[in-house]
């Protein structure tokens, strides 16, 4: 069980943070300097694909919930640092960011710390 | 000059958001997990029982430290790539044990310490890699 809300925690961030990664680039370009928190606010209520995002965390949030209530704080929150080695991969294919040689060394020095962790 | 001022500015801004979304997301994942572990430790598959959790105490102040994370990491990414913002925040996950070890008496072995430090070491070499985005002014 602790696998599948592991799971449900890290596809749900990926989505979140590509989501809000892409929009909120978009916003503030569109306001300028202007991109206060007012602004800010009013992207949330009105960006369809941004209240998506804000859906992927409270699904993400209450699996995060179900998963601290059983296992170790310490297990939790490393291991949902799965997210980060796919959204380097998806930030290089879906947001065209660069992903080097030392980045993809650095995203499998963090898959090795997962994978320990899981033992 | 202007353009220069506006650097530093937002160099100012994306520092000040970089240690707010730091140390916000570990005090919150605490307070969460704290409010959480006060209840019966049994997983529970009814939605109403997270509904009242968060009313407790200290998930209610987990759960507003959340909402300020989020808020504060939007903010931040509208400054900077998600590329910058991944690994630089990845030091939460270092600190995140350190509460959980310090404050709910959790048991840390050597293997999870090691797995702790891949992961810290694996974000800030991607973090290495390259500049922040959108003119932050913040050079690493």
């Amino acid at each position: 069980m602790k696998w599948l809300l592991l799971g449900i925690v890290v596809v749900t961030t990926v989505l979140a943070d590509l989501l809000q990664s892409r929009e909120m680039k978009i916003a503030a370009a569109e306001k300028g300097d202007q991109f206060g928190f007012g602004p800010l606010l009013k992207a949330i209520g009105t960006r369809p694909r941004l209240i998506l995002a804000i859906a992927c965390l409270a699904v993400s949030f209450f699996a995060f919930l179900a998963l601290v209530q059983t296992q170790p704080l310490s297990f939790a929150v490393p291991a949902s640092a799965a997210t980060f080695v796919i959204e380097t991969v998806l930030a290089r294919l879906v947001l065209n960011e660069q992903v080097d040689a030392r980045r993809a060394a650095g995203a499998l020095l963090v898959l090795g710390g997962i994978v320990l962790l899981g033992r | 000059m202007v353009k220069a001022e506006i650097g530093r500015r937002r160099g100012a801004e994306t520092l000040a958001l970089l240690l707010l979304v730091i140390f916000l997301k570990p005090f919150s994942n605490l307070f969460l997990a704290w409010g959480m572990k006060q209840g019966p430790q049994a997983l529970s598959l009814n939605p109403l029982f997270y509904v009242k959790a968060m009313f407790e105490p200290l998930v209610a102040l987990g759960i507003a430290m959340q909402i300020l994370w989020l808020l504060f990491r939007m903010k931040l990414l509208s400054l900077a790539d998600l590329s910058f913002v991944l690994p630089v925040t990845a030091v939460g996950y270092v600190l995140t044990t350190v509460l959980g070890r310090i404050f709910l008496h959790e048991q840390v072995s050597t293997e999870r310490w090691i797995a702790v430090l891949l992961i810290f070491l694996g974000t800030a070499l991607v973090g290495s890699t390259q500049r922040a985005g959108v003119d932050s002014g913040v050079d690493r």
